[in-house]
């Protein structure tokens, strides 16, 4: 059990180089915005990890928090991308 | 712009995160969570409403001046500091017990609850109040 999470969390940290690489080269807006999305994503799987092997619940509030904070942070991304706007006055 | 499906998740999740940022709250001063966290899941919930919706939408839903709320929670949060000040201990000086209530059996009151009230409403009043700044401006494009 130990040697799948340790090498479950060397997948994880590989898959996060990459994701940043892509943050940081992606030719394009998008893909910088997914980029960041993943990385979101990863730390979270890399947080459940580090429950399982430090045998602890306290990382599954920082899990939810987190996982809320980069779901708002793609929404608002997402709507400057497509609108160019973050806050509207009066929507229609 | 046709976003339904981003309104109604933004109506139904509103309370989760209200509550799960309570809960954030209350079990601050022992476990992971305090005031500050709790504040900023708030605030996620309430911009998450700014982003779906508009501003007017926003206002009719809490009619409240933001900068009021961090002055409050200021004032709350200072208010708790001094108090231990009248009874001869230091500033920030922090006392708890333990009580039993009917429903939920013995539960431990501490006054560093308060301060995280103090904290919780600070970060809401500061954050909003920023973020309704920045987002009353022109849009750039149009």
């Amino acid at each position: 059990m130990d040697t799948i999470v340790d090498v479950s969390l060397v997948l994880l940290s590989i898959s996060l180089l990459i994701a940043f690489y892509r943050l940081v080269k992606g030719p394009s807006m998008p893909d910088r915005v997914v980029a960041l999305d993943l990385i979101g994503v990863i730390l979270i799987g890399i947080m459940a990890l580090f429950s399982i092997k430090f045998v602890s619940k306290n990382y599954f509030d920082a899990m939810l928090v987190l996982a809320i904070l980069a779901f708002m942070g793609t929404t608002a991304m997402a709507k400057f991308l497509v609108k160019g706007v973050i806050i509207d006055r009066d929507s229609d | 712009m046709n976003n339904l499906i981003l309104r109604t998740i933004a109506k139904r999740t509103f309370y989760l995160f209200v509550a799960f940022s309570l809960y954030l709250l209350f079990r601050g001063h022992n476990l992971p969570g305090g005031g500050f966290i709790a504040g900023l899941l708030t605030v996620a919930a309430i911009v998450l409403q700014y982003l779906a919706f508009d501003i007017k939408y926003v206002q009719k839903l809490l009619p409240i001046d933001y900068i009021n709320v961090a002055v409050m929670g200021l004032v709350l949060a200072t208010l708790t500091g001094i108090g231990g000040m009248f009874l001869g201990y230091p500033f920030l000086t922090q006392a708890f017990d333990y009580y039993t209530i009917p429903i939920f059996g013995t539960v431990e009151l501490a006054t560093a609850l308060l301060f995280d009230i103090g904290v919780y409403l600070v970060v809401i009043g500061s954050v909003l109040t920023i973020i309704s700044a920045i987002g009353d401006e022109k849009p750039w494009n149009s």
